[in-house]
């Protein structure tokens, strides 16, 4: 498990290293730069920004000299948003994702899981077929769709909760919904497609052979080889609920993280596009690593090799 | 004697887009304490379908159980709630399956699963289970046991498998095992070793044991009355010796020609021309008749299925003059 663990490790930090070099040199391809703006800056200003950014130096001293301060736990200031840290960007806006990002994904299990299995134990039933009906619903709506469906209904109709902003304590309940049935519907067919080729299993019959009630039969001797579809899934996806999404954002008006990674790129801010980017690499990395974690807890078979 | 299980006129159909397919239509059996019955037949004639019905283990729909009784003990099984065949499943009957790579929950180590019967029907604690499941796993001759019990069937090569499937059906010490197709999957020095196995425990333990296969070499060598089973009904039922002296049906002996070690070597080995019937859309008369020889066909009835007669005492066949040969 140690050795395991090491060489995961190594694995992870040689694809964040990769993620950054690709990313650094990429940005610089595209046009433009941190300081063009609609009024054109007086070149003696522009010579200053560029040195006290470090622009004016060849591209590869300023590849090292930023993975050297990447390297110290430095990550750099914007170059858009002057005199602020990305670190600070990133820790103002960070929690307020992960929050609605972690209701989203209560929200998306609690709503998925029970609705795929019970889709997959009463196949084609009228229950099943309800279901998936809403979960096909649900991925076929977009979030700009559904998000102001929901504002619409509780926010103009009956007024229960602010149509945007992140003022009250209620304010995460309208996105976090809206990221969450999405989810929800990708959750509830993948639970209901994973538990319908297990229960189809010759080990199932021998378990009803055996005298297993039925919900035991769902809950033990199932469900483990059921969710392995929808774990696979969430690893990766976690880490995109948490950092934030830039539509969701934009139509309840909130000042997340996934904002900074569409704005970032327009604003050609150097440094910020990095530091999400690689914040979100990292995230990925992690979570990655903890579902082939969970998967060798639920599978048996991987924990050996 | 005591009778176990007494099957009587059982019919069993599934109702799907392409008609009614009678998988078992009208089988009779009994099943005596401590003896061995064999269900044999080919792919699709109703032989495991028989079982599976007895236990409520055919999927409805589409399945069906038109008709017939089942006696185990003072109740009928096809006429019990899901609930108390819960009851009575890897209790009082227990069932082995074909494919032991297969039959055990990959996800489950070994005792969990010996030990459930335990659990659920006996009330046991964990470690009591657990005990009780070494014991089985040794029983069955599965060396270390104490260790094997932790692993996961993967860790378990087929042969080994299947034990873990008697040890764990046998736990709770039924009065009936039905054993579908248990050697089937395994190779020939294993399969040895299971049948030996499986007759073991049967003559100390004193259970009744119904035998499905399709292999004729195996009947003979663990089964004590014969059913042969074509197209979802009985063509003959007979105890062992006397089938294999005097089989009186012509499918019974088709079967037998075609086991290869009986067959001269270097001739092409004997095969039934043709295939099983449609179940959905059987022939009116004698379901064997589009595989008998030309001369023999033209006796078959067409107009009605031939009954089960007595030929001699104790031994049944279909009364088709194309196909039951009389002395």
């Amino acid at each position: 498990m140690l050795r395991f663990t090491l060489y995961r490790l190594a694995q992870a930090l040689g694809v964040i290293l990769v993620v950054f070099t690709i990313t650094f040199f990429l940005i610089r391809l595209t046009p433009g730069d941190p300081f063009a703006g609609e009024k054109a800056m007086p070149p003696d200003v522009r010579r200053v920004m560029e040195e006290r950014y470090g622009l004016n130096k060849p591209l590869i001293t300023q590849y090292f000299t930023t993975l050297g301060s990447y390297l110290r736990g430095d990550f750099q200031p914007s170059m858009k948003y002057q005199g602020m840290w990305n670190v600070k960007i990133i820790k103002d806006a960070f929690p307020i994702s992960l929050a609605i990002g972690s209701c989203a994904l209560v929200i998306a299990l609690g709503l998925g899981l029970p609705a795929g299995i019970i889709a997959a134990v009463k196949k084609n039933t009228w229950m099943d077929y309800g279901f998936m009906s809403l979960a096909l619903i649900g991925i076929c709506l977009p979030t700009f769709v559904m998000g102001p469906m929901l504002i619409m209904t509780f926010g103009l109709k009956w007024r229960v909760f602010n149509v945007a902003g992140w003022f009250e304590k209620t304010d995460w309940v309208l996105p976090s919904l809206t990221m969450g049935l999405i989810y929800a519907a990708y959750i509830a067919r993948l639970t209901r497609g994973g538990m319908l080729e297990v229960l189809n299993q010759d080990f199932i019959r021998t378990a009803r052979a055996k005298g297993v009630p039925g919900s035991r039969i769902v809950m033990v001797h199932a469900l483990r080889g059921g969710l392995l579809p929808v774990v696979a899934f969430l690893g990766p996806a976690l880490a995109g609920i948490t950092t934030g999404s830039f539509i969701i954002e934009k139509i309840f008006n909130l000042p997340g993280l996934g904002q900074h990674f569409v704005s970032s790129v327009f604003n050609r801010d150097y440094s910020l596009i990095l530091a999400t980017v690689v914040l979100l690499a990292t995230l990925l990395v992690v979570t990655n690593f903890l579902t082939d974690v969970l998967v060798a807890w639920l599978n048996p078979k991987v924990r050996l090799s | 004697m005591s009778t176990v299980l007494d099957v009587q006129d059982l019919k069993v159909s599934f109702h799907t887009r392409n008609g009614v397919v009678r998988a078992v239509d009208g089988v009779s059996f009994k099943v005596e304490k401590g003896k061995t019955t064999g269900i044999v037949g080919e792919s699709g004639s109703g032989k495991s379908v028989t079982c599976y019905s007895l236990l409520g283990l055919v999927p409805m729909p589409p399945g069906r159980i038109e008709g017939g009784s089942a006696k185990f003990g003072d109740v009928d099984l096809l006429k019990l709630s899901e609930k108390e065949l819960q009851r009575i499943r890897g209790s009082r009957i227990s069932m082995i399956f074909q494919d032991p790579m297969t039959s055990l929950n990959p996800w489950l180590r070994v005792g969990t699963q010996v030990a459930e019967p335990l659990r659920l029907h006996e009330g046991l604690s964990k470690s009591e289970a657990w005990k009780r499941a070494v014991e089985a796993l040794r029983e069955v001759g599965i060396p270390d046991p104490e260790k094997r019990i932790h692993q996961y069937p993967h860790e378990f090569s087929g042969g080994m498998r299947q034990r873990v499937m008697i040890a764990m059906a046998l736990i709770t010490r039924p009065e009936l095992l039905i054993a579908d197709e248990p050697t089937t999957a395994l190779d020939v020095t294993i399969q040895k070793q299971v049948l030996d196995l499986i007759r073991d425990l049967q003559k100390r333990l004193g259970i009744a044991v119904v035998f499905i296969t399709h292999d004729l070499a195996v009947v003979s060598e663990v089964c004590d009355y014969v059913n042969v089973m074509y197209a979802g009904r009985l063509v003959e039922a007979s105890p062992v010796q006397e089938l294999f002296a005097r089989p009186r049906h012509a499918y019974t002996q088709a079967l037998m020609r075609s086991i290869p070690a009986l067959q001269r070597k270097g001739e092409p080995l004997y095969t039934i021309p043709g295939l099983p019937p449609d179940l959905a859309n059987l022939p009116s008369g004698c379901a064997f008749r589009p595989r008998q020889t030309p001369e023999r066909q033209a006796l078959c009835l067409t107009d009605r299925q031939p009954p089960l007669v007595e030929v001699s005492p104790g031994h049944w066949a279909q009364d088709c003059p194309g196909c039951l040969i009389r002395d």
